[in-house]
């Protein structure tokens, strides 16, 4: 899905920097354009808010690592029940909050309890929907046990929306946010910057950087100006994809160029005339020239993709051979489909860049083939509101950030309308499979069914690209989730 | 002058309650759900639900109307549906940035343009005047945004004399702070002073021309003493006028300059509030920043009563 996001250097530290104190330098700011609205992981579905403090200040059970792969957080171990229903967590021990409280198994069920309960605001409460019973067996023995087995319920504890958070630290949480992270939440100027600091007691390996400073640029063309100041050491997802090519060229710099898990779509309302035709969606599928696309709306940065999957994960099959940029063919589909003539419709463009840049090349490349898109920019609760649940559109670009988001197609009433038993019944196999190799053939066949359906346009894969002071290392180049790790991020001189 | 002063203090009750019931309507026909806002697109319906509860947005709009207001004569000005603190303690916040600004930047402005305008007034004609005419109507075309591009790519990126923007916060110390807001308050002054300038001047020039100058000057005063002691006098209230206008432009209208600086003002606190539709916030700000003008308009009214005896006694 998509994240809705919305949007200082500590000045010490810059006078730190400024008196040449390389050697010593053991802090850094990170410029990003969006502002965390407050700083519960847990009730609120902005982005930013985990990219400041997932596995920085806050752990789940489990964690993502910088390829996306999934491994042991909190939990040192876990063994999973035969059936596949029962999962008992290993937790580690002498972890403590921040606030010096111990971590313990009673923790893990507040959480969980507190994200699956009735008047829960958690944004994905989805992730923790098939939970039966979370019990604590000892202060470091957790059990939950599930309705059904969930393939994926160890990737679902690793989100920012399955963190552990401590009960007594609650009511606070959205201003003053304790975890068990390797750096603990210092200080937030709101409007301009957040600075979180190392965890002294710290369960791992401790952290190179004392302190880090989020600081928050909405402009493309002030972040331009920060980096190029010295303000910001680097920017996470830099927002002006045109300045690449300069930091690129000056030394000073790196341009880290990553993947997502943005798959970006030229979503169709499958159940407004004409789409409802197969061949009138395939025939806006083939309008498209992916690359250009990419070449004109992203500069270049961005992977094509035949389906709704991320292009580097191990299952993923490339599919964009099943509608290559053909004009002409898409004309002809337009004709036996009985609009020889082409249709009008509406192309609805929420506001981030790769939605209005690339709705104009896409409005241009249909006419091509005589469909007529009529372009409306729309904020992000307009689009919610007429787009996401009012189904008032023809078309719309979207970028579906969630990792491993293929499910939202088994959901009829999802904005897109699409509405097929047998994928619906593929994917409520596939959540209860745990076999890897089944699990495999599943997904694939997952990618295959919608590709062939045609359900959307399917664009790219978001990249990110972000600028680094070029003696700066471990930031992570790809965002497996909404995270800017930085617990492995040290200088190098 | 109490007449006076009462008389203006009625119109100013009225306008704030006019203005209150403009806004809350304003604010109703928006479209767009402040809760499914927050929760994104993957929410499930009843945690939407169970949020617009929280938040509120389930009772009728009269109610919500009188809560508000409410709320805002006793001072509390609810809490924001993003930031959910108080937004009482949001705007002191963004107030601590664009309040100093936006006298930091009226003082540079009167600064600049009382002298210009003056000098371009007593040497009408002159080459002085012709340059600062030319100079004022350049400041004026010239959009503020891409003058604060141009003085941040000198004095930050090559110079490195200031940072490209941002604010450390004043318990950084009032130098730093002072030094983090002299590029926007320059940027804000330039088509300000500009302005002035010529008001200023014009304004003189009328007065210059005036009967009560030439019985001064003939009485015995030099031109200096006749310029200070009448004529300036009798200049101000059109300049008043626009310095009251213009305090309260730089107050609200900051919004660009705060993009290009990435300062956390009042301005992009609204415009952040209208995207993300935290309409409380939207509210509050919008009848603040009323509530701010008139009392501006209203000192400005007793400043033309004080620098002008006579329309204490037409009141």
């Amino acid at each position: 899905m998509i994240k809705i996001q919305q949007s200082a250097t500590a000045f010490a530290l810059l006078a730190l920097t400024a008196g040449g104190a390389w050697a010593a330098k053991a802090d850094v700011t990170i410029g990003m354009q969006l502002e965390p609205p407050h700083l519960d992981p847990t009730s609120a579905a902005a982005g930013a808010i985990d990219q400041a403090l997932y596995s920085n200040v806050f752990e789940g059970l489990t964690r993502f690592g910088p390829d996306g792969s999934v491994g042991p957080g909190l939990a040192e171990s876990w063994e999973i029940s035969a059936d596949g229903t029962m999962y008992t967590f290993n937790l580690r021990e002498g972890v403590k909050f921040h606030d010096g409280t111990d971590f313990e198994a009673t923790d893990v069920v507040f959480s969980l309890d507190r994200a699956r309960a009735e008047d829960s605001a958690n944004a994905q409460k989805a992730l923790f929907s098939g939970i039966k019973s979370v019990e604590a067996i000892d202060p470091t023995t957790v059990v939950v046990t599930l309705n059904a087995p969930q393939g994926n319920f160890l990737f679902n504890m690793a989100w920012g929306d399955a963190v552990i958070v401590a009960p007594e630290s609650i009511d606070d949480i959205k201003s003053n946010p304790v975890g068990t992270g390797a750096f603990k939440f210092s200080e937030w100027k709101r409007g301009d910057s957040i600075t979180i600091e190392r965890n002294a007691d710290y369960w791992g390996a401790a952290p190179a950087l004392e302190q880090a400073t989020f600081k928050y640029i909405s402009e493309p063309t002030a972040a331009f100006s920060a980096m190029m100041a010295g303000d910001i050491d680097a920017f996470y997802s830099y927002p002006a994809p045109e300045n690449l090519v300069q930091f690129e060229a000056d030394p000073r710099f790196t341009v880290l160029a990553g993947n997502t898990e943005g798959e970006t779509i030229l979503a169709i309302n499958n159940k407004m005339e004409p789409f409802g035709d197969v061949r009138v969606r395939k025939a806006v599928s083939m309008a498209i020239d992916r690359q250009a696309i990419i070449d004109g709306a992203m500069f270049g940065y961005g992977t094509p993709i035949g389906t709704h999957f991320a292009p580097h994960h191990p299952d993923y099959v490339d599919l964009t051979g099943n509608a290559p940029h053909d004009p002409e063919g898409a004309k002809a589909l337009l004709a036996e489909a009985g609009y020889p003539d082409g249709f009008e419709t509406t192309l609805k463009l929420p506001p981030p860049s790769y939605a209005r840049r690339g709705g104009e090349i896409i409005a241009a490349q249909l006419r091509d083939v005589g469909i007529e898109a009529e372009i409306s920019n729309l904020e992000w609760a307009q689009w919610l509101e007429q787009v996401f649940r009012g189904y008032d559109y023809g078309l719309t670009i979207v970028s579906h950030t969630e990792p491993m988001d293929i499910g939202i197609y088994a959901r009829p009433t999802y904005y897109f309308q699409y509405d097929n038993p047998e994928f619906q019944a593929l994917i409520t196999a596939l959540s209860v499979e745990n076999d890897p190799a089944t699990r495999t053939e599943m997904l694939q066949e997952a990618q295959r069914i919608i590709s062939e359906d045609y359900v959307n346009g399917f664009l790219f894969q978001l990249a990110l690209t972000s600028v680094v002071d070029a003696r700066l290392d471990g930031i992570w180049p790809d965002a497996p989730t909404q995270a800017v790790d930085l617990t492995g991020v040290s200088w190098t001189e | 002058m109490l007449r006076y002063t009462v008389k203006r203090l009625g119109s100013l009750l009225a306008s704030l309650v006019v203005a209150s019931l403009v806004i809350f309507a304003c604010i109703e026909v928006v479209p767009g759900d402040p809760a499914s806002f927050m929760l994104g697109i993957n929410a499930q319906p009843d945690t939407v639900a169970a949020l617009r509860e929280e938040l509120g947005l389930n009772r009728a709009p009269h109610e919500r109307y009188i809560a508000w207001v409410g709320g805002l004569m006793t001072g509390d000005f609810g809490t924001s549906y993003t930031y959910r603190s108080p937004v009482s303690e949001i705007v002191v916040e963004r107030l601590a940035i664009s309040l100093p600004l936006a006298i930091y930047a009226l003082s540079l402005t009167i600064l600049v343009a009382f002298p210009v305008g003056i000098l371009a007034a007593t040497r009408r004609g002159s080459l002085t005047d012709i340059s600062v005419m030319a100079t004022t109507q350049l400041g004026i075309a010239i959009p503020n945004f891409w003058f604060a591009l141009l003085m941040v790519l000198i004095f930050a990126v090559n110079l490195r004399w200031f940072s490209a923007g941002g604010f450390p916060g004043w318990d950084e110390g009032i130098p730093a702070a002072i030094k983090a807001l002299t590029l926007p308050a320059i940027a804000l002054a330039l088509p300000q002073a500009s302005i002035l300038a010529r008001v200023m001047r014009s304004s003189l020039l009328d007065t210059l021309s005036e009967d009560y100058i030439r019985t001064a000057r003939a009485k015995g005063l030099t031109g200096r003493q006749a310029l200070r002691r009448h004529a300036l006098r009798n200049a101000l209230i059109p300049v008043l006028t626009i310095i009251g206008l213009q305090f309260s432009f730089l107050l609200a209208g900051a919004i660009i300059i705060e993009n290009v600086f990435f300062l956390p003002g009042l301005g992009r606190l609204v415009f952040q509030a209208i995207s993300q539709r935290d309409l409380i916030v939207v509210e509050s700000v919008v009848m603040l920043l009323v509530f701010a003008v008139i009392i501006v308009n209203f000192l400005v009214d007793l400043a033309y009563a004080w620098v002008d005896p006579r329309l204490r006694s037409r009141a």
